[in-house]
């Protein structure tokens, strides 16, 4: 009796703590298995049953050419479209949260539309135009896919940043004999910066892992979600784990490093 | 007659069918301390955005130093604002705060260092060129924006209320602090606030504004002794205002009450209408025993409420009529407050001709 009410007790003060750790095993577990898994030494094609530990598909990391390949090209389609739909969709966010104009409130709803629509959907479509265009499938039209959702990812994180924004400040610059150019680069962008590089991390990170868009609209290029689909059917190699594992913790280093800094800026600035 | 540093013409604002400001033509003269006094909604602000060149006038033009700027964008202008949440740029360095005008008409950096130095100090803030707006107090902040501005030396420094987001005390210290520096460095200050008594201490003279004009134009004195309006009188100082029917006797007026009495006051402004009110400022009335002899005007009434404030004591009497008059006086004499005159006491009311004064519904100054 007395261990029953001991738990019950322990429980109800640290509810919290235990729910929390809870639903962070719940998002880690899946990641902490690749992760496992990036260290075992498959028997056989597949790499599902853990059977002993090994350095070897760290060390042989780009043995594969296709998946090395597959890897760049994802990097490379990530980086381009992530940069076009970074400049494109802070200007869009500034002109939607700046300026009053015909549409605004339709542009303010068409931002969402990519967000809402089903991606097979958003591929398929994109497919059958570029088909009709006759543009042929392969980086450009991936390119072009990507900055399409990514535009609004970029616009949507922005335009909560820039509500918030004084412009007294710009107006002060101005007052002071700063021109609109002049304004824009020494007031406006340093202080919408990390809104700015939220919405390109976010875009670059969803670029990289999209898969059902890309699979649609690829033609012969390969990305590295594609090549690990395709290789469903004939085992996942373990540099796959490898690869993920070392995107996961880049990306996790990005946020933290960049986390710190706006920490940093804020201090300085209370 | 000394050079004109600001010139309204007949400058309109609207916004919308909002008539913000309507018609307002005025002179700024060199060095002076012109305020912009009036509620909120009065006008005052947008005017002071116009001059800046932050808002376009809908009509008329705006002359700095003799030059048409109707049409200048802010960065052409040469007028720096303080602005009343002073819009520090929160990344930037005090240092870096109060160069950037300096920067945007390329100093060169040993000028630059020099006049920032010498800027902070007229401020008193030598020692926080490193800081960060986010480091300082409200009043540090407000002093950051002056010198950010006053490093220019503009023609012109606007200011929007800058002491309304500090405390009293602060903003007492300050307003003393602003004039200081004004007579200092001898830039003309066209100021803008809500608050009578910050007008009163610092200006040389006064706009009252009224829903988009003002209602008149002069130094603090003759504001707060010849108001030219009933609002002037109501917003400049507190008046005891006495509707009447308006009459003439030589060089006075008559202003004949509903009670039957007659009051006089001096003929200092233009024509008035037959109705009108006379006013007189509650410490410019003095209470006697009702059979006491007295010279100039004279009501009969009764204390319905006393207050001591310390300085003063302030009594409200109720005239025969109805009339509800205050009366502040001096506690020069008084130790205790058992002098005072008690509620319910019948008292007669004096004052000096020459002390009130008569306000029409449509006089301008």
């Amino acid at each position: 009796m007395r261990v029953v009410q001991r738990v019950a007790n322990f429980l109800a003060s640290h509810l919290l703590a235990v729910y929390a750790a809870v639903a962070l095993l719940y998002l880690l577990a899946p990641i902490a298995a690749v992760t496992l898994f990036s260290f075992n030494d498959p028997v056989g094609r597949s790499n599902y049953a853990w059977s002993s530990f090994t350095f070897d598909n760290w060390l042989s990391l780009f043995r594969d050419p296709t998946l090395v390949q597959a890897v760049g090209t994802s990097l490379r389609i990530a980086l381009i479209s992530t940069t076009i739909a970074t400049i494109l969709g802070t200007l869009m966010a500034l002109a939607l949260v700046r300026y009053q104009f015909r549409l605004r409130k339709s542009i303010d709803l068409f931002i969402f539309l990519p967000l809402a629509t089903p991606e097979i959907v958003l591929g398929a479509s994109l497919l059958t135009l570029f088909v009709t265009l006759r543009i042929p499938l392969g980086d450009l039209t991936l390119i072009l896919a990507h900055v399409m959702f990514n535009v609004s990812y970029v616009v949507v994180t922005l335009k909560a940043r820039l509500a918030g924004f004084d412009m007294r400040l710009e107006e002060a610059a101005a007052d002071l004999g700063a021109n609109p150019l002049q304004t824009f680069w020494r007031i406006t962008f340093p202080l919408i910066l990390p809104g700015i590089a939220a919405g390109a991390l976010l875009a670059f990170g969803l670029s990289l892992d999209d898969f059902v868009i890309t699979r649609f609209n690829a033609g012969q290029t390969q990305t590295f979600p594609v090549y690990v689909y395709l290789k469903v059917q004939k085992g996942i190699p373990p540099q796959v784990n490898a690869f993920a594992t070392l995107f996961f913790f880049a990306t996790v280093t990005l946020v933290a490093a960049a986390a710190l800094l706006q920490r940093r800026r804020a201090n300085l600035s209370k | 007659m000394a050079d004109v540093d600001v010139r309204l013409v007949d400058v309109t604002k609207r916004f919308g069918d909002q008539v913000a400001v309507d018609g307002i033509t005025l002179d700024v003269t060199d060095g002076e301390f012109f305020t912009l006094l009036g509620p909120s909604g009065c006008g005052k602000t947008t005017t002071l955005r116009m001059i800046g060149g932050f808002e376009q006038p809908s009509s008329g033009t705006i002359e700095l130093q003799g030059r048409d700027v109707t049409n200048l964008p802010p960065y052409e202008r040469d007028v720096n604002t303080v602005f009343q949440s002073y819009a520090l740029f929160p990344h930037l360095s005090i240092f870096e705060n109060v160069a950037f005008g300096l920067r945007r008409k390329h100093v060169k950096g040993d000028e630059v260092k020099q006049r920032v130095g010498e800027a902070l100090e007229l401020v008193q803030l030598v020692g926080y060129e490193a800081r960060k707006p986010g480091q300082l107090s409200g009043g540090q902040a407000q002093r950051v924006a002056l010198a950010r501005a006053l490093v220019n030396r503009p023609a012109v420094l606007l200011l929007d209320e800058p002491l309304g987001a500090l405390d009293l005390k602060l903003r007492k210290q300050m307003g003393i602090e602003l004039k200081r520096i004004q007579r200092e460095v001898g830039i003309t200050f066209v100021y803008v606030t809500h608050d009578q008594e910050e007008a009163m201490t610092m200006s040389d003279r006064i706009a009252v504004m009224n829903k988009g004009r003002y209602e008149q134009l002069a130094g603090p004195e003759t504001l707060y002794e010849r108001p030219a309006t009933r609002f002037v009188a109501g917003f400049v100082g507190a008046s005891n205002l006495l509707e009447g029917r308006v009459g003439s006797d030589g060089d006075m007026w008559t202003v004949t009450l509903p009670s039957g009495a007659v009051v006089r006051a001096p003929k200092s402004l233009g024509d008035i209408g037959s109705a009108g009110a006379i006013g007189v400022r509650p410490e410019k009335l003095a209470l006697l025993e009702p059979g006491q002899e007295s010279r100039g005007n004279r009501l009969d009434g009764v204390v319905v409420d006393t207050s001591y404030l310390g300085v003063i004591t302030q009594y409200v009497v109720e005239g025969d009529g109805g009339l509800r008059l205050l009366v502040s006086e001096q506690n020069v004499d008084r130790t205790t407050r058992s002098d005072t005159w008690r509620p319910g006491e019948r008292v007669a009311l004096t004052w000096k001709p020459d002390h009130g004064f008569v306000v029409g519904d449509s006089a301008k100054a």
